[in-house]
């Protein structure tokens, strides 16, 4: 009952959003009504004592509940950042697992606090969808996964074949703006779950199937002879993948921006979660100093307690470690997501 | 039929006219309050949740109205009837998916209704082995998830062979993972005007049959109508066609790269659609058959075999006018149901009007015009069937004296 479920939850999206301002004192909190001011849904998550985060259904390396049913993943931890930014405490969170298609409907009509969800970043999603995008956590690119067997060497080897592709993500729209540029023609399979277009790829009614290449290689590490499968070295569009909060939320879109950029900044500082206790005692320079909440007062500037980095990196490492526990595993190299310093494209404002 | 029992005299007054009085005893004034009252309730209320709409679209800057059903869709579509380009407006991309619905539902109606009349009657047979066999097939389909159903036939249609392994069972046919694949010709305008010409001479026959019709009530010979029928049908499509140069090229489908060209392609996303809908669907339409059949009392058979009709004059004279008043009602569910269901198509990737909309609302943000126009086009598909099966309904309805 797929579809069903998926207009249902556009619908209810709908309908929160026609009586949010009447029913929110009536039902849970998090129905959040318009936000009048600026820190109206970072003062409404303090008020219930935990975040409400939409996350991917399941995508290995990302968000995926393990064997115990605890969610586990890249972007999870970046909600677990923010609970421990607020209470210190990494399980104040709630996951609420949103599809490809329902996940602007939930963060649009209060249904879940922020996004971090693998959402690209683009203009319209940023004016029209009425969504503030906090920063780049991850810089993808659409690939290609093909079987090795199919002799397919390069991307523009793809002319006439037959596609499979999840709607309603820019990852369509990259597809037939790439064929259009470089004439190749294709027939496209466009199916909801991952399950079943990963299924029509496999069982061989698409010759590729095309996603993210974070996504891609997701899928083939997950597939019983990963060999089986190549990822094509084209990569079609840039994807950049970041958390999300609704527009006007700018207090709550601070705390968040500045939790990645300091996770990034402790990278490049060397600040780990071995040796952050350490360093908070002994560390004498003055980034350190500030970052760790020695000196200044950087975390009462954002409505936090002034550990708030030294806490999050004890619980969860820095951006570098982050990365390495969660997509090492799945096969994903740093590439564009290494340090600036090690020619990649992560880099953090000062902190101070 | 009533207009014979009522007194003529009171046909046209009404009962006896009283002023209204301004007083809460008075029973019409009451009525009035409590209308007006009520009906002023609802207006309040809708008017609440749209101005409310309105305002928190307002506030978080989301965009609303249908400006967008102009703007470049850029989804792929894999199957569509019309032309279209990702390059084409989302209007289009909606209107590809409203057909590939009606595609689904128009076939499945008329395949449903075949399928679940012949199961219908197999199972009032007198075979035992045929009416157990339509009775398993009933309980099995009925009792499963239609969605299980799509899925099941979706991955047997999987796991054929590839392209390049293709069943090839007759020269020019192919059956692989990639679709039915059907050797056609190349369609011209010749093709359109012969297949008009068919239009009319099924018209024609119609006509001609009715007008037998009545001579035959006027002097009671029966006279023939098929030579007349296979004259118009067939011969006046065939007449249009050598006028106009009888063009005939065949496009016989061939492998070329990774996939088939040329010919016409049967997807599996939609064979498993149309499997699973009609198969589903037939399984209920048999049971009301049987039902109607079983309606008719064996009463009727003996007495019209007693005048010394045929068994097929009897059927279509005497059982089959009575056995539809009680099959057209929830007949018409039935095809309600169907094509509602096709919207199921979503999970098996068949591009019809909901995955169309949802991708379109998905891009555009724009949920509450989305999810309108995917009811906008379900409701009037449906009160179009529902209207003409009420029309024919009352067609066929008893005429009571």
């Amino acid at each position: 009952m797929k579809a069903l479920r998926l207009t249902l939850a556009a619908v209810m999206g709908g309908a929160a959003m026609l009586v949010a301002p009447v029913m929110a004192p009536m039902m849970a909190p998090a129905m959040a009504q318009a936000p009048a001011a600026s820190g109206a849904t970072l003062d409404a998550i303090r008020a219930r004592g935990t975040l409400i985060c939409g996350v991917n259904t399941g995508l290995a390396g990302f968000a995926q509940p393990d064997s115990q049913g605890v969610w586990r993943g890249f972007d999870v931890d970046y909600c677990r950042a923010v609970a421990v930014a607020l209470w210190n405490d990494p399980n104040k969170v709630r996951y609420v697992p949103t599809t490809a298609q329902n996940r602007f409907t939930a963060l649009q009509s209060g249904e879940v606090d922020m996004l971090a969800r693998n959402t690209t970043w683009t203009l319209s999603r940023d004016t029209s969808l009425g969504f503030d995008f906090t920063g780049i956590n991850f810089y993808d690119g659409q690939g290609f996964m093909v079987k090795t067997s199919a002799g397919v060497r390069t991307a523009r080897d793809l002319n006439g074949a037959t596609i499979c592709v999840q709607p309603g993500t820019t990852t369509e729209q990259n597809l037939t703006d790439w064929a259009r540029a470089n004439r190749i023609r294709f027939t496209p399979v466009v199916i909801e779950r991952l399950e079943e277009v990963v299924g029509a790829y496999v069982s061989g009614r698409c010759d590729a199937y095309t996603t993210d290449v974070s996504g891609l290689a997701s899928t083939r590490s997950a597939q019983p002879r990963p060999a089986d499968h190549m990822i094509l070295p084209d990569v079609i569009s840039k994807e950049p993948l970041g958390p999300a909060v609704r527009h006007g939320d700018q207090r709550f879109a601070d705390l968040l921006r500045w939790i990645h950029f300091g996770l990034v900044g402790a990278e490049e500082l060397g600040i780990t979660a071995a040796n952050v206790q350490q360093a908070a005692q002994t560390d004498a320079r003055p980034d350190v100093q500030r970052m760790l909440g020695r000196s200044g007062e950087l975390g009462q500037m954002l409505g936090v307690d002034n550990l708030w980095m030294v806490n999050i990196i004890r619980t969860l490492g820095n951006y570098g470690e982050m990365f390495e526990r969660n997509l090492g595993p799945i096969g994903l190299q740093r590439g564009p997501n290494a340090l600036w310093t090690n020619g990649g494209l992560q880099y953090a404002p000062p902190l101070r | 039929m009533s207009s014979s029992t009522a007194d003529p005299r009171l046909a046209k007054a009404g009962p006896p006219r009283r002023p209204i009085r301004l007083s809460w005893s008075d029973e019409r004034l009451r009525g009035i309050v409590w209308q007006v009252l009520v009906v002023g309730v609802v207006a309040a209320i809708l008017y609440w949740l749209w101005s409310n709409t309105v305002h928190n679209l307002e506030v978080r800057r989301i965009a609303t109205g249908f400006g967008f059903l102009g703007r470049e869709a850029g989804l792929p579509i894999g199957e569509s009837l019309i032309s279209y380009e990702p390059t084409d407006t989302y209007r289009r991309a909606l209107t590809v998916g409203v057909l590939n619905t009606l595609k689904v539902a128009i076939v499945g109606v008329v395949l449903a209704t075949i399928l679940g009349t012949l199961v219908g009657i197999a199972r009032l047979s007198k075979n035992w082995l045929l009416s157990k066999v339509a009775g398993l097939y009933v309980e099995i389909i009925r009792d499963l998830p239609l969605l299980l159903q799509l899925l099941f036939w979706y991955t047997i249609l999987q796991s054929l062979p590839g392209p390049r392994q293709a069943l090839n069972p007759v020269d020019g046919v192919f059956l692989s993972n990639r679709g039915l694949l059907l050797p056609f010709i190349e369609w011209m305008p010749a093709h359109w005007w012969a297949l008009l010409a068919l239009v009319a001479g099924f018209v024609g026959t119609l006509l001609f049959a009715k007008a037998m019709r009545a001579r035959q009530y006027a002097d009671g010979q029966p006279r023939k109508v098929w030579p007349a029928g296979i004259t118009l049908m067939v011969g006046l499509p065939l007449l249009v066609w050598t006028t106009l140069g009888a063009p005939f090229t065949p496009d016989i489908p061939a492998l070329r790269g990774f996939n088939f060209q040329g010919g016409i392609t049967m997807t599996p996303e939609y064979f498993a659609l149309l499997l699973g809908l009609v198969t589903y669907t037939a399984g209920f339409i048999a049971e009301i058959v049987r039902a109607g059949i079983q309606a008719v009392s064996l009463g009727q058979w003996e007495a019209a075999q007693a005048l010394g009709m045929r068994r097929g004059d009897i059927l279509k004279r005497i059982v089959l006018p009575q056995a539809l008043r009680v099959i057209i009602p929830p007949m018409t569910s039935q095809y309600l149901n169907l094509t509602k269901n096709s919207s199921l198509a979503v999970a098996i990737g068949y591009q019809d009007i909901v995955s169309i909309a949802n991708t379109t609302l998905n891009q555009t943000g724009q949920a509450i015009e989305g999810i309108a126009i995917i009811m906008l086009v379900y409701l009037t598909i449906s009160l179009s069937i529902s209207f003409f099966m009420n029309w024919y309904n009352s067609r066929i309805a008893l005429v009571e004296r």
